[in-house]
């Protein structure tokens, strides 16, 4: 396709038309049942213009070493399985095109960091889904439900559609240096989780949300760093969304 | 191996599945088995919205939503089914609203809606607003917003579980359910779950084409399994292209761009689907725009170095309502082409999408055994299974309304089911085809690699089952198909692990896919004429007096005991509407 070939990689015309380069991947392996330390291990790849990270990893699994383990499902972004450390920065291997990194050197590919390695790039994904529990994620409302919807103007709807995007991933947590060194901090995607509701005119729960993000392993561990923000594959602005959550518990409203 | 026991139990959580654990679970000990973290699953890949007939922004009426749907499916569709369906729409989107669902709005508060293909105003007259929806990211809004009701009403989930068989048993000469074996990926170790009813939710099964718009992971298990132990399954050459996905890719872009005014053109910057369709032209329903695109290309009218695509043009559109509207469909095209959609038409081709076909239903979502009974105990709700609502094509936004829809039901109906219910005894060792199963896969050395033969089936029903087909494609399908299995018996996996052993759940997977395509083919040549998804080059019309009735699909066993595929038929359910000439 024409827009492959404003690639800036090396292109050997094959015949296709589609221009082809080597690109060699760096994967963090670990086989809880043979290995006792993780090892790096080394493939290199002839890989196309519009390939991303996750096709190089399907080529090594289905042609080179079907033991290489990982999370994939949808393949374009939407499902959130495949959040990896690629070259030290968390990104979705389907959304990050190999063409876009620089392939003088290897492209590193780790586990996320901050979960405990099950095997290779799988990590235990359970601590993260029990932080965003904790903060109650649904719609708390008192009363009769209405026979028709509840009324929300478009600005109310728009207030908090950012944080809809959310695909819990856990890029942003899993990038947070706090939530590295500390064991009980829930992590940037609960707070968004949380603001997701706060910040939502139907509902009637941010007062025991708030209460939860104000706890001593909350939202104040929060250092500013920005590295949630620039991990989101979706495009959430989520240091953002902390502050708004810290502004409300400063001034009890949202 | 471990073994539990439950009232409930589901297998799959998207959609339908969590639909349904939301009802059973308020009423009967309810598990649900799913073999991806629930917010993995594809209801989150959905787009463009969910219809129901609120009227909010124009007048509007379930009746007219039930019509489209009937002449969307060609006639093939049993209208008791789609009638509820229409009907049940409104209270489906009103639940969701209320479970928090944040749907677009209009400007006085109330759920917004907008145009969707095949959806018209009084039986054809016009496009209508009718798809209720949030942003281009519906699907994601609806398994979110299941997701967190599960979470408040405390589902029991096994995440990363792979249902690999359904254990009946036969009790006064019938066969009842009895329960489901399991593979934790984690672990490799076997668990048989037994429960009163078992609910498949387990969606489709898009992974037998190369090009397609599914994830990964829709492999058909369900529909497989059930197929394997004997239940049938309906209306499976049935496979939905959708028109635009990206060129080369397969990724969706939705139907959501036409109905906020996006145009296909060919090379020539041609609005050809006016010659096709002159009413509704771009929002004709999908078979019939997916055609028109390929016949463009075809007939040497498509776009590119190559001219294999047709355009998907955006670029008359304001940016900021794009950007209101459409925001995830335009960064797919950035991201994955490096396609700026406000300045740039956006390349698009066909792309496999959802199976039409599967598990054969009641309205109730009770499995069919045959024409007659229901197998007791056995439910099915989702793309997995065939009410039929979605007849020969299925209408857009109709899949999120059928897993609320007949989720819903099958919750209802399995929980009903379980409470009246004796326990029916397990088997002697439930798990023996399984393990047997796993280990004949894991011990076997040095054979072809799993990767192979199914890039080999993809391209063969890519090549020969997709959009147009005739006798000699599809001969050529089955015979593939034939020599792929004999490879399949012969291959191996390199993974010979416990844990996350991936490689080898691939290669169990591709035996479900195999089954599957089998199916589809073997009904694609026996039907001879063209109806919705399912067009035949050799016979190019719909032909009411052979072929309006459903395929029964049933596993059979040939002199030399290899497997088969043995074909029965069952009527369409007509209450108000007669076929006539589909034009639109």
């Amino acid at each position: 396709m024409t827009v492959t070939t404003e690639a800036p990689v090396k292109e050997t015309p094959d015949a296709g038309g589609v221009p082809s380069f080597q690109v060699t991947m760096r994967l963090r392996r670990f086989n809880p049942e043979s290995d006792t330390e993780p090892r790096w291990e080394d493939h290199t790849l002839t890989m196309h213009g519009t390939d991303r990270v996750l096709d190089a990893l399907h080529k090594i699994k289905w042609e080179i070493d079907g033991s290489l383990t990982f999370r994939r499902s949808c393949a374009h972004g939407i499902c959130g399985s495949d959040a990896m450390r690629i070259n030290g920065r968390n990104r979705l291997a389907c959304k990050t095109l190999l063409k876009d990194l620089p392939l003088d050197k290897p492209i590193s590919v780790e586990p996320i960091k901050g979960l405990a390695v099950m095997k290779d790039l799988v990590v235990d994904m359970e601590p993260f889904y029990a932080a965003y529990k904790s903060i109650m994620p649904f719609l708390i409302t008192t009363g009769n439900d209405p026979s028709r919807e509840r009324r929300q103007s478009p600005e109310e709807r728009e207030r908090f559609d950012d944080t809809t995007k959310c695909i819990l991933c856990a890029a942003c947590t899993t990038s947070c240096p706090v939530y590295w060194s500390d064991g009980q901090y829930f992590g940037p995607q609960a707070i968004v989780g949380a603001h997701r509701f706060i910040f939502d005119s139907r509902d009637e729960g941010a007062e025991e949300r708030l209460e939860i993000l104000n706890d001593r392993e909350g939202v104040w561990r929060c250092r500013t760093t920005f590295n949630c923000t620039d991990a989101c594959p979706r495009g959430i602005e989520v240091t953002k969304a902390i502050q708004e959550v810290k502004q409300a518990l400063l001034f009890r409203r949202v | 191996m471990q073994t539990h026991q439950y009232d409930v139990v589901i297998v799959g959580a998207g959609g339908a599945g969590m639909r349904a654990a939301l009802e059973a679970g308020q009423r009967a000990r309810t598990a649900v088995i799913t073999k991806l973290y629930p917010t993995r699953s594809h209801t989150g890949a959905a787009q463009g919205g969910m219809c129901a007939a609120l009227a909010n922004v124009e007048e509007d009426s379930p009746e007219w939503h039930t019509f489209d749907t009937v002449k969307g499916g060609d006639f093939l569709v049993d209208q008791d089914a789609a009638e509820i369906m229409a009907k049940e729409a409104i209270d489906a989107v009103l639940d969701l609203e209320k479970m928090g669902l944040p749907f677009n709005r209009t400007p006085d508060g109330t759920i917004d809606q907008r145009r969707f293909g095949g959806h018209t105003r009084n039986h054809g007259e016009a496009a209508v607003r009718r798809a209720c929806y949030s942003a281009d990211r519906t699907g994601h809004m609806i398994l979110q917003t299941l997701y967190q009701q599960c979470i408040k009403h405390n589902v029991d989930f096994f995440s990363e579980f792979y249902v690999l068989d359904l254990i009946f048993n036969e009790v006064d000469g019938e066969r009842r359910t009895a329960g489901v074996v399991a593979y934790d990926l984690a672990s490799g170790e076997i668990h048989v779950v037994r429960a009163k009813s078992v609910v498949f939710a387990t969606g489709g099964a898009g992974k037998v084409y190369k090009t397609t718009s599914n994830a990964h992971t829709l492999t058909g298990d369900g529909m497989a399994i059930a197929y394997r132990r004997g239940v049938p399954l309906e209306d499976m050459e049935f496979f939905q292209f959708h028109p635009t996905g990206l060129a080369g890719l397969g990724i969706l872009l939705s139907e959501a761009a036409r109905g906020e005014g996006a145009i296909l053109r060919n090379c020539d910057g041609e609005r050809f689907m006016e010659r096709y369709a002159p009413t509704l032209k771009d929002l004709a329903p999908r078979d019939v725009v997916a055609r028109a695109m390929a016949n463009e290309v075809r007939e040497g009218r498509g776009a590119g170095p190559n001219k294999d695509y047709v355009l998907l043009d955006l670029t008359h559109l304001e940016p900021a309502h794009i950007d209101a509207k459409l925001p995830d469909i335009t960064e797919f095209a950035r991201t994955y082409l490096g396609i700026e959609p406000y300045t740039e038409p956006v390349p698009v081709f066909p792309t496999a999408h959802y199976a039409m076909g599967g598990i054969p239903t009641t309205v109730e979502t009770e499995v069919l055994a045959d024409n007659e009974r229901v197998i007791p105990g056995m439910f099915a709700a989702g793309e997995v299974a065939c009410v039929s609502v979605h007849g020969a094509n299925r209408l857009g936004t109709n899949s999120l309304l059928d897993i609320n829809v007949f989720g819903r039901r099958a919750g209802i109906a399995a929980a009903a089911f379980a409470a009246k219910a004796p326990w029916v005894e397990l088997p002697e060792s439930p798990e023996a085809d399984t393990v047997a199963l796993l280990e004949g896969m894991r011990e076997r050395e040095d054979g072809e690699r799993i990767a192979d033969i199914r890039r080999a089936l993809q391209e063969t029903m890519d090549a020969n089952a997709q959009v147009f087909r005739s006798e000699a494609t599809l001969k050529q399908a089955l015979a593939d198909i034939a020599s792929l299995r004999e490879r399949y018996d012969r291959a191996s996996v390199q993974d010979k692990g416990r844990r996350f052993n991936t490689d080898l759940l691939e290669a169990v997977e591709l035996g479900f896919l195999l089954d599957l395509a089998e199916v589809i083919v073997t009904g694609a040549l026996e039907r001879k004429e063209s109806r919705g998804g399912h067009f035949r080059e050799d016979y190019q019309n719909r032909d009411d007096v052979n072929y309006m009735r459903h395929t029964m699909a049933y596993r059979t066993e040939n002199a030399d005991g290899g497997a088969a595929v043995r074909l029965d038929f069952k009527p369409v359910v007509v209450t108000r509407y007669q076929p006539m000439e589909r034009k639109f």
